[in-house]
């Protein structure tokens, strides 16, 4: 629609590259039932760009992540990533293809350390068997070396050492969603989505989650794809936005060009529909 | 008095760069620097921190840094900083550490006063504020950076990671080893070491000029006084353009050898002191202060039978340890119970501050309260207090082992000369006298006579008996009241600030026939209470107007009226009335320096509406404060304080009911 992108990468104006196509959606349906969550959307995530999806309640938002991260499979369409159809998965199948998730009601063990949550997010580079691991003996304890390596690297990363060896139940909000961060951010992923990192946080919060979100980009390359309802927050973080609005796309560009789209202002004002 | 002889230092000794190679040499395998960094402690030799101090030397040598540049010193205290320091005074330049957390506008006076060619910063933030300042400030010429987070999008034709210019000094090693060679030889103990700004509670930062021989002397004498040895082992947190962690994480630590421990960050302080245990270790008050509640609000929580037990031995240790301690006679029983006390409660308390192989503590900056003072020596831990300030290269009076007491500040350290003014005022002459305030001879000249006595803008005596040193307050905030008597606004103020509820306090009444205070509750601890009690508050405004708080306050200001009363000569500095102030005083409002202490005349002229309306009679006042946050922008504070009267005592109380 107004993707006005050239085809293959190019460098944004703060000079990040940003790559060719990494995840295509083609015309994906969703239904629950009779009721129609998505609506034939199509759009495409491109290599190293900050993609957000926006919409207000009730939109699909999260239901077109949780399409993405394989939770729930469209009846109709089809994704193309890293070149391929992707067929009919399971999300861990999912996640072990470099997709990694954070939630939009914190999704943590409440009652292990900060650390022993982050390195969760390792699992999939671990291959040492349960008997290894019982006695920490050959591999098992230099996996753990190297993993605990990049947890650190990530700890760091985050600013969050002073809570390394918290429980997560005792931290406030922020910090978990933080920790959470650190955790998708562990499993090295191709693609990292993010499901309303800044709700619910102050102002002050959301100033440090959008710093830590740039950085990781601008750090790692990680293409991130987000959604958020804060549109302030959104228009200043991304490169190209997706709006939504009833299941239907009914947006598509860079944030001037959705911000100027009729269609959007509609939506955002509550123009009633028919 | 006696003049000291003249010291005689070898020429291994008469340099930092010189006493680094000697190290290198005589202790070359031992651990020079910790870091803890990605959870884990790394360490460098002596021999390896001299390699890499020579290869940031080569690297600045390559960058085109010459004798008498000055190289601004910008973060958290790190290993790579240090070692930035030392390798800007091998190639002749001259380090200057500046406060990390100042904002943009303070050191841009700073940077553009002294000059600096070179600025090295810890990580992005501070290099955002340095390309900031550069709009105004031109002499900067190159930037370098330690943490390469965030930095890879910044134009970089002037600008180095100092990895970057270690490598390249390493490449350059046959170019410039002669160059730096000669650099190095050409030092001696009268070049300058580093340059410090004072924070200055009035007016601007001045640039206290340090030599060589000052620190090193100096480092000499305090490090033989305490017969600290390689081996012990420091936590460097404090700022690193504070004079004390120069002296003691770079004068002491090279002079002697020992080890330098960096936390891995700021807030993670407390559990690194705890992993590191220092064997000699430094904090302001404010931090035994806050170590103090935070047990306290602990124990509160404990089970009764730990509570009491708690209670039971740390009374038997108030009066037991510090004997101990001073090594004066105590019973075989007494031994015994403190021995027992020391497996249930003073061991594993220790041990969870960090405190446990601590053999020298000291504390300065600000009076200590006795209870605090005690509590630390009754656990065994020798904490000392010392006086100093920058220009003396830190010390002038400490107390000696077995001498040490809450309330003075001890005896004249070895080859500082003190003398009383008549005035009362305070003056010392010593090795470690600073040369001069850089650029600024009138301020030199009337800080500095031409014999070397300075003075120091302390008023004190030295105590009948004893011979130590006590300081009653700053000369110049020492005042009259309208009646005549004597006017120390400090005297009160730290007794107000010994109870854990009150952060701070400012008490006026400078030519008044009446004093008032303002008050700062301690979050921490009159939090902790409200929380215990089922108080809801959400805001450190709403905390510090709650009734019960201003009661508390309010019986505490009239205890301290009670104990003032006790005194003659300051009877009259009894608080008449007081308010809690809607925020906390703030170094980003100009309220405090970064040293954390309180700049009376802005408090004054800031507040000025909430002294009047003190001495107004009025019952409450609405107030409007502008406050700076910490990315810089400001906002407004709004409230509305009550405003108390306390009881007076005595002849105080006499006076004001005429």
């Amino acid at each position: 629609m107004l993707d006005t992108q050239p085809e293959e990468g190019y460098v944004t104006a703060d000079g990040r590259k940003i790559g060719g196509v990494a995840m295509e959606m083609k015309n994906i349906t969703l239904r629950f039932g009779g009721v129609v969550a998505i609506k034939d959307i199509s759009f495409d995530i491109r290599w190293g760009e900050v993609r957000a999806i926006i919409g207000p309640n009730g939109a699909g938002k999260s239901s077109m992540l949780n399409v993405i991260s394989g939770f729930y499979n469209p009846q109709e369409g089809e994704i193309i990533y890293k070149g391929y159809k992707r067929p009919r998965m399971r999300p861990y199948q999912v996640a072990r293809t470099g997709i990694a998730r954070t939630f939009q009601n914190i999704a943590l063990f409440e009652g292990m350390s900060v650390l022993d949550n982050i390195m969760t997010g390792r699992l999939h580079h671990m291959k040492a068997n349960l008997f290894q691991q019982a006695l920490w003996w050959g591999k098992a304890s230099r996996e753990e070396q190297e993993n605990r390596e990049k947890v650190e690297k990530i700890i760091d990363f985050l600013e969050i050492q002073h809570i390394r060896k918290t429980p997560v139940a005792r931290l406030p909000y922020g910090l978990k969603k933080r920790v959470e961060l650190a955790r998708a951010l562990a499993a090295e992923p191709s693609i990292l989505l993010l499901d309303e990192p800044m709700a619910g946080m102050n102002v002050e919060e959301k100033e440090d989650m959008c710093r830590f979100i740039l950085d990781v980009n601008d750090e790692f390359g990680t293409t991130t794809v987000l959604i958020e309802h804060d549109m302030g927050v959104v228009m200043d973080l991304s490169d190209r936005v997706v709006v939504m609005d009833y299941g239907k796309k009914i947006g598509d560009g860079t944030p001037d060009e959705v911000r100027n789209n009729e269609e959007v202002i509609k939506a955002y004002l509550g123009v009633a529909h028919e | 008095m006696t003049v000291t002889p003249e010291i005689k230092l070898s020429p291994e000794q008469s340099s930092v760069p010189a006493l680094l190679a000697r190290n290198a040499r005589l202790h070359g395998m031992q651990t020079a620097y910790r870091e803890k960094e990605f959870g884990i402690w790394q360490s460098w030799t002596w021999a390896e921190t001299q390699a890499e101090v020579r290869a940031m030397a080569l690297g600045f040598l390559a960058l085109g840094m010459a004798r008498g540049d000055y190289v601004a010193i910008i973060g958290r205290n790190r290993p790579a900083l240090y070692w930035a320091m030392v390798a800007a005074q091998s190639v002749g330049a001259i380090p200057v550490p500046l406060y990390q957390d100042a904002v943009a506008e303070e050191m841009a006076y700073v940077l553009d006063h002294c000059g600096a060619r070179f600025v090295v910063c810890g990580d992005q933030e501070q290099v955002d504020k340095v390309i900031e300042v550069q709009e105004k400030v031109t002499c900067i010429e190159e930037i370098m950076y330690l943490d390469k987070r965030g930095m890879r999008k910044y134009d970089h034709s002037h600008m180095n990671w100092l990895e970057d210019v270690m490598r390249e000094g390493r490449a350059a090693e046959t170019r410039f080893a002669k160059e730096l060679e000669t650099r190095l030889k050409e030092l001696t103990l009268d070049h300058t070491c580093v340059m410090l700004y004072t924070s200055g509670t009035t007016g601007k930062p001045k640039g206290v000029v340090l030599s060589n021989r000052n620190i090193i002397v100096t480092s000499k004498n305090s490090s033989e006084f305490d017969h600290l040895k390689p081996g012990d082992e420091i936590l460097a947190y404090l700022p690193m353009a504070w004079v004390g962690d120069f002296i003691f994480a770079i004068g002491q630590a090279y002079w002697t050898g020992f080890c330098v421990n960096c936390p891995e960050s700021a807030q993670t302080m407390m559990t690194d002191l705890r992993e590191i245990g220092p064997t000699y270790y430094f904090a302001p008050p404010r931090i035994f202060e806050n170590m103090l509640t935070t047990v306290m609000i602990r124990m509160e929580d404990a089970s009764p039978f730990k509570r009491r037990m708690f209670h039971h031995f740390m009374d038997f240790a108030r009066d037991v340890g510090p004997k101990l301690l001073d090594g004066k006679d105590v019973g075989l029983g007494a031994r015994l119970k403190y021995a027992l006390g020391n497996l249930l409660v003073y061991g594993p308390l220790k041990d969870t501050l960090g405190l446990r192989r601590i053999r020298v503590a000291y504390t300065a900056g600000e009076a200590i309260g006795p209870e605090i003072f005690d509590f630390y020596r009754s656990l065994g831990i020798n904490l000392k207090q010392l006086y100093g300030q920058t220009e003396a290269s830190v010390f002038i009076t400490q107390q000696p082992d077995g001498e040490v007491r809450s309330d003075t500040v001890g005896v004249p350290s070895p080859g500082v000369e003190v003398r009383i003014a008549e005035s009362g005022e305070v003056f010392y002459r010593s090795p470690g006298t600073f040369e001069s305030y850089y650029k600024n001879p009138e301020s030199t000249a009337s800080t500095k006579d031409p014999e070397g006595w300075v003075a120091t803008g302390d008023a004190g005596f030295f105590e009948e008996g004893s011979g130590h040193l006590r300081i009653i307050d700053r000369a110049k905030d020492v005042g009259k009241m309208a009646d005549g008597s004597m006017f120390a606004p400090k005297y009160v103020e730290n007794k107000l600030k010994f109870f854990p509820n009150i952060l701070e306090s400012v008490v006026f009444g400078n030519n008044r026939d009446r004093c008032v205070a303002f008050i700062n509750i301690d979050l921490n601890a009159v939090g902790s209470w409200a929380e215990r009690n089922n108080i809801a508050y959400s805001s450190y405004q709403e905390l510090a107007g709650l009734k019960p708080v201003l009661d508390t306050i309010q019986e505490h200001v009239e205890t301290v009226n009670e104990s003032v009363a006790q005194d003659e000569m300051l009877a009259g500095c009894q608080i008449h009335r007081f308010l809690v102030l809607h925020k906390e005083l703030d170094a980003d409002d100009g309220e405090m320096t970064r040293t954390r202490k309180v700049r009376r005349r802005i408090v004054e002229e800031k507040f000025a509406d909430l002294i009047d309306a003190l001495y107004g009679g009025k019952d409450s006042i609405y107030t409007e404060t502008e406050v700076t946050y910490e990315d810089g922008r400001k906002g407004k504070l709004k409230a509305t304080l009550e405003i108390r009267d306390a009881k007076v005592f005595g002849s105080a109380q006499r006076m004001a009911a005429e």
